[in-house]
């Protein structure tokens, strides 16, 4: 019987396909790389990988810790390299900066009760809850994907990290 | 050549008809004016202006997406002729209608039902074609055939209900993960995946907002290919992954833009011009590759190993209708 080898990546080890063009324009396809996304990044950038009108798909590089943050619905990150700790707060107050969609940076350690926290490995994927603060960190350059609506942090950079011929 | 012909007439032992089986033990349908019939290799697919062949396994394993799915997301082409397109409360059921050949011998042909109407009929017809050992969601090399004369049934694999999360996998009230209690053992060619969980350590009272699963785990137990299942919603944003061994069994044609993030492994999707079928790209994708397929193309993929593909999904039901008015581009995003 065959024994199967699945490949993953990470952040330091990737293939990367492509488009091959019959009668087309590649920017049609958004071709990018999450894993090469990250591995460019600065810690923390939100950097859309996907975008279907309002939502996004972001790439996050995390390294360190990262500042507070509070979506305004659900979040679900997904790890897609290395591992990443997850801490909550249950927000005392909702910022008065509150945007319609997506989450928001919060100034400083955020007010409210501890509510636990994730560790999450290749694979695993982490609710970030609607009403809650969370902030993630790792101790060695580590990749998320993040399900969420844009928000004024999220940064767009398709010329760059998009297949364009 | 189009008709919206509405009636349905079934004649089979679904509707209470006493329709003989034919001489290979298969119960014949209609719908409309299309006529379905199966004998030991083929389904044989008739329409006032045209007939097709195709192979019963190929036929069998589309017509379980497309009833599972509930029709889905556009038009499920089984093949280069044949197919359904959702609207969403009714359904086109067509023959060369995104063909060019059959357009411009003006062959082709199409009658708009009531989803219920058409379900019933495809339910009935997946039931009495679907053999005992045959399962059309499972890949090729781990199930029985299709062929041959009438023997069993499979009714409980080809009724499977698509897993639906209402927030989260593994969240309280929620789907379950799986294991192997629950009936799903990790696949053979997932046998390296790792199956450890996060680490979860919620607070006394926060047990629904401090959550998570293991993705890659959950899928390497999926018992099915190419049926896109809901782990998580924000909103109208839906991750649906998947497992793909071999080759999607239907032509998927987009009605708006969808996105792949493949997870594991490769896969190569042959995209074709959603209504001619001109060949437009090929695209390879490998472990962290993210790809749009456009609102104004058709689709299938090829997976030569079990792989882990995520399906993002905006489910809008306005998101048709702005992009076949022109107020959404079919591009995913200009730049």
């Amino acid at each position: 019987m065959a024994e199967y080898e699945t490949r993953f990546g990470s952040i330091d080890d990737f293939e990367k396909g492509g488009v091959l063009l019959v009668d087309d324009d590649p920017r049609n396809y958004v071709f990018s790389n999450v894993y090469e996304v990250a591995s460019v990044s600065a810690p923390f950038e939100k950097v859309a990988v996907a975008k279907n009108q309002e939502y996004v798909l972001e790439a996050v590089r995390v390294e360190g810790v990262s500042p507070w943050r509070t979506p305004v619905h659900d979040e679900f990150a997904l790890v897609m390299s290395g591992e990443v700790v997850f801490e909550f707060v249950d927000l005392a107050e909702t910022p008065p900066e509150m945007p319609r969609q997506g989450s928001v940076e919060l100034k400083g350690q955020p007010a409210g009760p501890a509510m636990g926290r994730v560790t999450g490995r290749r694979g695993h994927m982490v609710l970030l809850a609607a009403g809650s603060a969370y902030r993630y960190q790792a101790g060695a350059p580590a990749a998320l994907l993040v399900q969420s609506m844009a928000s004024a942090d999220t940064r767009y950079r398709w010329p760059e990290i998009c297949q364009t011929r | 050549m189009s008709s919206d012909t509405g009636s349905v007439q079934v004649d089979t032992p679904a509707t209470g008809s006493l329709a003989e089986p034919n001489r290979h033990g298969y119960h014949r349908f209609s719908l409309g004016e299309f006529g379905f019939e199966r004998d030991e290799y083929f389904a044989h697919i008739t329409w006032p202006t045209g007939a097709h062949v195709m192979s019963v396994d190929s036929f069998l394993r589309a017509l379980q997406r497309d009833v599972a799915w509930n029709f889905f997301y556009g038009i499920v082409n089984f093949d280069g002729v044949f197919g359904t397109v959702n609207h969403y409360g009714t359904v086109d059921i067509f023959a060369g209608r995104y063909n060019d050949a059959y357009r411009k011998a003006e062959l082709d042909y199409l009658e708009n039902l009531e989803t219920d109407d058409i379900r019933g009929v495809f339910m009935a017809i997946l039931d009495d074609w679907t053999n005992e050992g045959f399962d059309p969601f499972a890949s090729p090399a781990e199930t029985g055939t299709a062929f041959g004369e009438k023997h069993g049934s499979n009714t409980a694999a080809v009724s499977r209900v698509r897993v639906e999360a209402k927030r989260m996998v593994g969240l309280p009230g929620d789907e379950k993960i799986r294991d192997d209690a629950g009936g799903h053992p990790v696949n053979r060619q997932f046998a390296d995946v790792a199956q450890d969980e996060p680490v979860v350590e919620a607070r006394p009272g926060y047990e629904d907002r401090v959550g998570g699963f293991n993705l890659a785990a959950y899928l390497s137990r999926s018992p099915v290919t190419w049926n896109p299942s809901i782990v998580s919603v924000c909103r109208d944003s839906l991750m649906c992954p998947t497992t793909e061994e071999y080759i999607l069994p239907i032509i998927h044609g987009n009605d708006r833009a969808e996105w792949f993030v493949l997870l594991s492994d490769e896969i190569v999707w042959e995209v074709e011009d959603r209504d001619s079928g001109a060949k437009r790209a090929t695209v390879t994708m490998k472990a962290g590759d993210v790809a749009a397929m456009p609102a104004d193309i058709r689709h299938q993929g090829y997976a030569p190993k079990r792989s882990m593909l995520l399906v993002w999904e905006n489910g809008s039901a306005d998101l048709p209708a702005l992009i076949s008015s022109g107020q959404v581009s079919a591009r995913p995003v200009e730049f």
